[in-house]
Order: C-alpha cells, then structure tokens, then sequence
C-alpha cells in the first residue's frame, strides 16, 4: 500500500531548501517546542508512542533506546548522530543533511533534551563535504536565532551541536567503532557490553542514533508520538510513521521516494521508480544494502504463525510490506531501506566479487574469522571469475561465512557473510554452471 | 623542514580544540586540517605535529592515519579522481568508468598521471546510488555521469594549471 509523504523530503529539489528561513516557513522547529515543554521522561514517553525504529540498518526502537541512559550520572552525557552512511546501495540520509538539515538539528535538540545531554556530536563520513557544509550553516543559523546555545527557546537547558568528520572507514558506521574515531582512536569496534548507555563517547553514557531516526523526530512530536505511529500499516508491530526508500540499480527512475512504513519493494520498483527498462526482468533484490540478503522476485518466505502475519502468508518477498519485524520474519533483513535492484542482465558471480571486495576492504581487521575470511572469500570469487574456480571451493565459501556469522566482536561480519551466503545459495545454480564452463555461462557483466 | 601552520589555520586548530572535551578527540579533525595545508598528504613531519600539539605519541598518531583511506601517506597529484566501484554503481557503469579513466591517464588506480595533475583512486559507495554512477573529484561530487562527461572533467582538470 503506498501513502507517499512528504514530512522530510517536502523541501527537497527547492532553492534554499536548506536555509532557516525555508524550514521554518515550511513549519519547522514546532516539535522541538513541545518536547522542550515536557518533562525528560515525558518525550521519551512519546518517542516510544511514535515507535520510529533506527533507521540506520538495526531498527532498534529508538524511545526505547532513549530509555537506556542512565536517569543521574555524574558524568556528562552525549548524543551522537551516525552520518556515516555508507551502507553500499544507501544515499538517503546525504539527502537530509544535504537538502533538509534543519530537521536534523531540531532532532539533535530534541534527542539531547530526551537523554540529558548538552551536547551533540553528528559523525560525518568526510566524502560528504557538501553535507557537512549544509550542517555548520544550519548550526550557524539555530544558534543565531537562539534556537541553539545556552538557552534554546528560552529553555534553561543548554544544548550545543558539532559536527565531526571521519577520514574514509565504513566501519566506523558500527556505533561503538564511530565512538572510538571520535575519540580520536582507529576505528575499530568495541565489544558489548558495556553498551554506549552505560561507557560511550568519553567513557560517558552516550545514545548513538542515525540521521534520519533523530531527523523525523520533530514530525513525529508535533504531530503527537501516538497518531504519528499509526500513520504506518505496521503499527501493530511497534513499527511505526513513515520513512525514506530508496531504489537503486536496474530500474528507469533510481532515487529516493517517502511513504508510510507498509509499501511493499514490488510498489517502490514497479510504481514509484519507474520499474526495469523495457523487456528486463528481476534476477534480484536486496532489501536495504549489501549487508542484506539478496532475493529472488518470486521467494515465498515461511511467515511464522502469529496472527498479525496473516495478510502476508503465502506472498511473494516484494509484496510483504517493508518493515523491521516483517523482514526479519522472511528471514531477510531490512537494513536501510534502500532497495538494490539486480536485472537478468546481471552475473550473479560478479555482482557477489564486487560486494566481497568491498568487505574485505572495509574489515577493521580485528576478529580472525572475519579479516581471513573475507580475504579468503573474495580469492576463491576471484578464482571462479577468472574461470579456474572448483565446486569444492564453492562449497568453501559457504563454509568460511559461516564461521564469521556469530563469530566477531561486530556486526559487520554477519554483514560480511550474509550476501556471501545468500547470493551462494540462491544463485547455486549460476555459480556451478560458471564454474563448469570456466566462466562462459553467464553474462559476464553487471551493467544493462 | 618541520611542518608548521599558518596563523589562520591555527585558529581554525583551535577552534577545533574547543569543541571536544579532550585533546585526542581533536585527532582526525586536525589531521585533515594539517594534510590540507601540506599538498595533500600526512608526512612524518605533520605526525609529529599533530603528536605535539594534541599531546599524543606519534604510534598512536601514526595508528589513526594508516587506519583510515582518506589519509595520503605519500604525496598525490593535485587533483584526486575517485571513482565508485562499489555494487550500485558499478550496475550502471561504474567499472567502465574506472578502466577508461585508467586508459585515459595511463595508470593502473592509485597511481597519478605522469603531468602530476592526477590521482586516480577507486572509492567504495559514496552514498549516492540514486545518481550513479558517480566519481568524486577532491571534494566535489560528479552524477549521472557517461563516459563523455567523465573525459569533459578530466579536460578540466589536465588545463588546471
């Protein structure tokens, strides 16, 4: 079902979109005015009613996380946004910090107030200059109008935000790993517990949130947590409002369109992004970034018995509604929202080379199964591209990958060995063919 | 000759400084600010500078510019051309991109033309999959691009005296 919003994007592809002047005519900084009104306990009351879960990948409740910091500490606490976007196949968050950066500022003042914090450090990965340029300007903007600073809106609570770039690490996308570049250290993730709540940024109790998590909060105040949520036909699954989709790939108009959390990849590919270029058919999506799994267009996936998936039973993966819960039940993942599209044009050999060589690039290193196996991983692909691969070695792949899942001190190993498993699995057939005929058998090509 | 920097950049060090509870914090920011002051890339001499300054051992400056890809540890060219391999781009050309930018230049990526006017890097997803595929040049992003518009920057650039 798709009910196309325009909460975040309202603004975008209009000239100055980025001022103050330009938010505020549009409506801006009115939710932060309510939540500064409240109680602490009172916002994270209704950010849980809103139930925006992380839209950075992990789709943690973002109240809930809200609710982890400690209620006295004698030291200072932090906010930090994740602007590190780099999840292959994800632009969505550039779009916010590029085109609407108020929004995202007024969710800092909101998020620090809600966790106590007086100040706030938004993590830019350096490419984005742009970016980061738009933020200062709109920082620039807030504090000259009080908005930012010792007294925001007249309110006796101090709030002051930073931006911080990175130096080029995918890595330091993973939240303890950003907290560590922060500080000024390598970027290399830190074991759970203790989790930022209790020792974040500066061995203080910190919350790490994403851009557009914190940037859709202003909307979801002034329109009130409850009826925000409910704007979403997976409220029933604490899922709630609506986001930014993204559609990439093999499709005739790639961009980013906004709806209501329930729109399913077949509305986004087929109506939204204008569907593949004539006579292309589907060999693959993936959901939300390379660290998702890839899927075929007619993949039925097994719902479990609870009733609210009943309207879902029996669909194919592109017409379940694109949710946290209902993706992790298809045993996919949602990740970022940002759908990649793989036409029949696609070498399914190929297209896993190129994502395993992005993590074998981006692997910090720490954790043996995952700085060998990657590294093990993409010279078996090179291997089979080349046309000397073995069905032995195929085998292998499936082996090394899942000894990296569940086995490292981050999440990007499992991030790592998903496609590796995925594409494997699904393209089994693809691989043994190419690897038979010495890599004749495919397309050999990854473009239309 | 010791790396030094100029007075305003100075300011703009401590500025730097002011927004962070403690010295290390200020570690990446200052990198950038000392490479960008130093043709574009972190020598020695400019580890050593930013160890002083911020009260770190050099290892642990040195630890954080080998870590991160957008710290140069030997000189580039003028100009750095990156180009987006990764998988959104290179469905939409991406690769094709990177071996004629190769051919155009005469190197392999991560060398620099032999005028010194160019680096040729491959970059991993810049965020901008909607508009690939997609090149960064120093700071600037290129979309939407063809192979034609590709060689009209790199024209660009080669006058760029």
């Amino acid at each position: 079902m798709i009910k196309q919003t325009t909460y975040l994007s309202h603004s975008y592809g209009k000239p100055n979109s980025w001022t103050l002047a330009a938010y505020e005519s549009a409506g801006g900084y009115r939710g932060v005015r309510k939540a500064l009104s409240m109680t602490r306990e009172a916002v994270i009351e209704e950010a849980k009613k809103a139930h925006v879960r992380g839209r950075g990948g992990a789709g943690f409740d973002c109240g809930t996380k809200w609710s982890f910091m400690p209620k006295e500490s004698k030291k200072p606490h932090y906010l930090v946004v994740n602007a590190d976007e780099g999840e292959p196949g994800t632009f969505k968050d550039r779009s916010i910090m590029e085109m609407n950066p108020h929004a995202l500022i007024e969710g800092c003042i909101i998020g620090s107030y809600a966790i106590n914090a007086h100040a706030c450090y938004i993590y830019v990965r350096d490419e984005l200059h742009l970016s980061k340029e738009r933020l200062w300007g709109a920082i620039k903007e807030a504090k000259a109008k009080g908005y930012l600073g010792k007294n925001p809106f007249g309110k006796d609570y101090e709030v002051e935000v930073y931006v911080h770039t990175g130096a080029g690490a995918y890595i330091c996308g993973e939240e303890t790993a950003l907290l560590n570049s922060l500080e000024g250290r390598r970027g290399e993730p830190r074991l759970k517990p203790p989790f930022p709540a209790q020792y974040g940024a500066f061995g203080c109790p910190s919350t790490v949130n994403n851009v557009e998590t914190l940037a859709i909060m202003p909307t979801a105040f002034e329109m009130g947590g409850d009826e925000f949520s409910k704007l979403s036909e997976l409220h029933p699954f604490n899922d709630g409002g609506a986001r930014l989709f993204g559609v990439s790939g093999h499709v005739k108009k790639p961009g980013i369109f906004e709806a209501c959390v329930g729109i399913t990849m077949r509305e986004l590919i087929f109506e939204l992004a204008g569907g593949l270029p004539d006579g292309r058919s589907i060999l693959g999506v993936i959901p939300g970034g390379s660290s998702c799994p890839v899927h075929l267009p007619d993949e039925v996936p097994n719902l479990p018995p609870d009733p609210r998936y009943d309207a879902y039973r029996g669909k194919s993966i592109l017409d379940i509604p694109l949710g946290v819960d209902t993706f992790r039940a298809s045993g996919s993942m949602l990740g970022t929202c940002c759908v990649t599209v793989l036409s029949d044009k696609v070498d399914p050999v190929l297209a896993l080379h190129n994502v395993m060589r992005f993590y074998r690039h981006e692997s910090c290193g720490q954790c043996t199964p995952c700085r060998e196996g990657c590294g093990w991983i993409e010279r078996i692909l090179n291997k089979i591209v080349e046309g000397k691969g073995s069905i032995a070695e195929l085998d292998e792949i499936h082996e090394i990958a899942s000894n990296i899942t569940g086995n490292t001190i981050c999440a990007f190993g499992d991030g790592a060995a998903t496609p590796a498993l995925a594409f494997v699995r699904r393209y089994r057939k693809h691989f043994e063919d190419y690897i038979v005929s010495g890599g004749k058998s495919q397309t050999r090509r990854l473009t239309l | 000759m010791a790396f030094a920097l100029s007075a305003e950049a100075e300011q703009k060090l401590n500025d730097i400084l002011s927004r962070y509870p403690n010295k290390m914090a200020a570690c990446i920011p200052v990198l950038h600010l000392c490479q960008e002051a130093n043709d574009n890339w972190v020598s020695d001499d400019v580890i050593e500078f930013v160890a002083q300054r911020l009260e770190l051992g050099s290892a642990h400056v040195k630890g954080v510019v080998t870590f991160y890809t957008l710290f140069n540890q030997k000189r580039p060219g003028k100009h750095q051309l990156w180009v987006c391999h990764t998988l959104s781009c290179a469905l939409r050309g991406g690769e094709d991109i990177l071996h004629h930018c190769e051919k155009r230049l005469g190197v392999h990526a991560g060398g620099t033309s032999k005028d010194g006017k160019i680096t040729l890097r491959t970059a991993e997803c810049l965020a901008a999959c909607g508009t690939a595929p997609v090149i960064q040049v120093d700071k600037k992003y290129y979309e939407n691009l063809s192979i034609a518009e590709v060689d009209r920057i790199i024209d660009t650039l080669v006058k760029d005296g």
